[in-house]
């Protein structure tokens, strides 16, 4: 009843909730961190744009480890081409056809676990859909975010998807082997991550030709170790 | 476009809210959305305008209240200006994110019939 007058209309009620819009993504993330932990597998979120060599860096990484274990989950919108092309290259892998989501989610992450050999891996890499806007705000229960950014992108690209890179724990910049082809100036890209990412980490790296591959497994393995 | 899943996630909770109060009439939201939160606040308003129609959010307003990012030094506590290097010029250490990543669900308003 209202309290002004007393003629049984409707009352309004103010419900105060101060919770994050994305808690049951945290929640799902949360249990997958779990399970990661429970088993020992580093998870590792992949993310950057379309074509940035998220899958190659993956096949490069796993033909300099062939005894390693790796395992990964392949975000797309449609097909489970990167999954193919990562399971001939010796990973355990699965893909994750979104439809027409952006990104993955925590959900999707676990739904996919359940249909992939993982637990006895050393590294589980989850190869987000190629977007460098929704995915940075989803927890997918991973240690660490790398992000990809490939040479031809443009040096101003951190400032221009900030969120994204300042989400990222190491920036990988990728297809170095193009360098001497194009007017880039790698040290701008290390100014503007500099203004996005508290500290920066960038490691340039080449799927051909193997430059910064043993550092990137470096990498990994203090990460894992950490 | 991820702002439809954030709205998909607000509808779910105000669903959820509804059911507690026998489903009464839900009148807005209010979500506060930092700057670096990674939403757009005009696509959000585009994809509640969409998604919200045959839900109990149907009639309902959403407020949102910007949050500005603010960068600092967590040890002297230095402003750090938007778009600077973001390490102190006095400490050198990496400054913190004080706010502006907020995606918080403040407050559902709802009207409940007189029982």
């Amino acid at each position: 009843m209202c309290d002004d007058c007393g003629c049984g209309d409707p009352e309004k009620t103010s419900v105060e909730v101060h919770e994050r819009i994305l808690s049951t993504n945290d929640r799902v993330a949360a249990h997958n961190r779990a399970h990661f932990r429970e088993h020992g597998v580093l998870a590792v979120n992949l993310m950057g744009s379309p074509g940035s060599g998220k899958t190659a860096l993956l096949e490069a990484t796993a033909a300099r480890r062939p005894r390693a274990s790796l395992a990964a989950l392949s975000g797309d919108l449609a097909t489970d081409n990167d999954a193919v092309r990562l399971a001939r290259a010796g990973i355990r892998a699965r893909a994750i056809t979104t439809g027409s989501a952006c990104h993955l989610d925590s959900e999707m992450v676990h739904r996919g676990l359940h249909h992939l050999d993982w637990d006895d891996a050393e590294c589980l890499f989850i190869e987000n859909v190629g977007n460098l806007v929704c995915p940075a705000i989803y927890d997918l229960g991973q240690r660490a975010n790398v992000v990809l950014l490939s040479v031809t992108e443009g040096e101003d690209k951190p400032l221009k998807y900030p969120v994204m890179f300042k989400a990222a724990d190491l920036v990988l910049l990728t297809k170095t082997d193009l360098l001497p082809h194009l007017a880039v100036d790698v040290e701008a890209i290390r100014d503007a991550l500099a203004r996005v990412m508290p500290e920066p980490a960038l490691l340039p790296v080449s799927a051909r030709t193997g430059e910064g591959m043993e550092a990137w497994i470096d990498w990994l393995k203090q990460v894992a170790q950490g | 476009m991820h702002e439809y899943s954030i709205v998909g996630a607000l509808v779910s909770r105000a669903e959820e809210e509804a059911r507690r109060h026998a489903d009464p009439r839900v009148l807005g939201l209010r979500v506060r959305v930092g700057e670096l939160a990674g939403v757009d606040t005009g696509l959000l308003r585009t994809a509640w305008d969409l998604f919200r129609e045959g839900t109990c959010c149907a009639e309902a307003e959403l407020e949102i209240a910007p949050e500005p990012a603010c960068w600092g030094c967590p040890g002297c506590g230095e402003a750090i200006a938007p778009g600077a290097v973001l390490r102190c010029p006095r400490c050198a250490l990496p400054a913190r994110l004080c706010r502006g990543d907020a995606l918080v669900l403040e407050r559902i308003e709802m009207e409940v019939g007189d029982v």
